[in-house]
């Protein structure tokens, strides 16, 4: 499969996914166990109404979509995953009113599992809003359901 | 000795402590969780709604879905106690801060299911400064739950210039 046609697949299957199109999730790179999704400030995802900042379920949720997408492009091909565990880090609020980009690699599977690591951040990069870290579960094409 | 309250009165005045802390926060409204209250106790529940979905194929539930249902539950239990005893001595508590997430770590047990989830947090450590909160989250059968998940929070100070 090429790169560009992986990309695309990968771009409509999370716009299908309800939740990520209701929070306004869009891929803008995807490929070879990596993802970057990027979700806009929205009024309405509001955690803490007397500063505007995002709710961390929010951030959850971006981290939880895109380390699953960077799962799905893994060199291993799996034709399906579910998060096991994620573990999320909050380090700071995240500026009302900066779209959040989230970027995850899946940095190590086995037979049955796959392994992430995940960062989120705002317009400031060089200090990251929440990290995450996490396992997937991997369906594989031939082994059948795990 | 005092006279106990109405009953009227008690319950009015939860619930409207409740209510002002759901409401005042827009992902809540958002996300349509609601709170049962027995006496204290209170129940999440994520009523289901087709935009709650991650995975249209089985369809389940999306993780972050659940993950927010029971970040929201720990922190909804968490302001709920901290208001307690001042709502109980007639103070006005619409205006409190809410816990800030420090770490979340959530497990997914079993696919969540196209349907009304419910959540219940337990507060295993709550210090002046840092608090320890255990959720668990089930459907249909509160013995099996569908994730569970642990976090560390990070509590309002009082109002100081320090």
């Amino acid at each position: 499969m090429t790169n560009e046609r992986q990309t695309l697949i990968a771009k409509q299957f999370i716009s299908a996914l309800p939740y990520a199109h209701a929070l306004g999730m869009e891929v803008t790179e995807i490929g070879d166990g990596h993802a970057t999704i990027t979700m806009p400030y929205d009024l309405r995802l509001v955690g803490d109404p007397e500063t505007g900042v995002i709710h961390g379920g929010a951030v959850s949720a971006l981290l939880d979509t895109c380390a699953g997408a960077s799962v799905m492009v893994h060199g291993s091909k799996p034709v399906g995953t579910a998060t096991l565990d994620l573990r999320i880090d909050y380090m700071r609020s995240a500026k009302p009113g900066d779209m959040i980009t989230a970027r995850a690699e899946c940095y190590h599977v086995t037979r049955s599992v796959a392994f992430i690591r995940a960062t989120a951040m705002d317009a400031d990069t060089s200090r990251p809003v929440a990290t995450a870290t996490g396992a997937f579960t991997i369906q594989t094409a031939k082994g059948g359901k795990t | 000795m005092k006279r106990p309250e109405p009953v009227q009165v008690i319950k009015q005045r939860r619930d409207k402590a409740l209510q002002s802390l759901l409401q005042g926060v827009p992902y809540i409204q958002f996300m349509g969780f609601k709170f049962d209250r027995r006496g204290d106790e209170l129940t999440g529940i994520m009523p289901y709604q087709d935009m709650l979905i991650g995975n249209p194929m089985l369809p389940a539930l999306h993780g972050g879905a659940t993950a927010a249902f029971l970040e929201t539950t720990a922190i909804v239990e968490l302001s709920w106690a901290m208001m307690w005893d001042r709502m109980e001595a007639g103070e006005d508590v619409t205006k409190l801060r809410l816990p800030k997430t420090i770490d979340f770590t959530i497990d997914y047990l079993r696919a969540g299911l196209p349907r009304d989830a419910y959540a219940r947090a337990t507060i295993n450590r709550s210090g002046r400064r840092y608090a320890s909160v255990h959720v668990e989250a089930w459907q249909d059968n509160r013995s099996r739950l569908f994730a569970q998940a642990t976090g560390h929070f990070l509590m309002p100070q009082p109002d100081t210039n320090t």
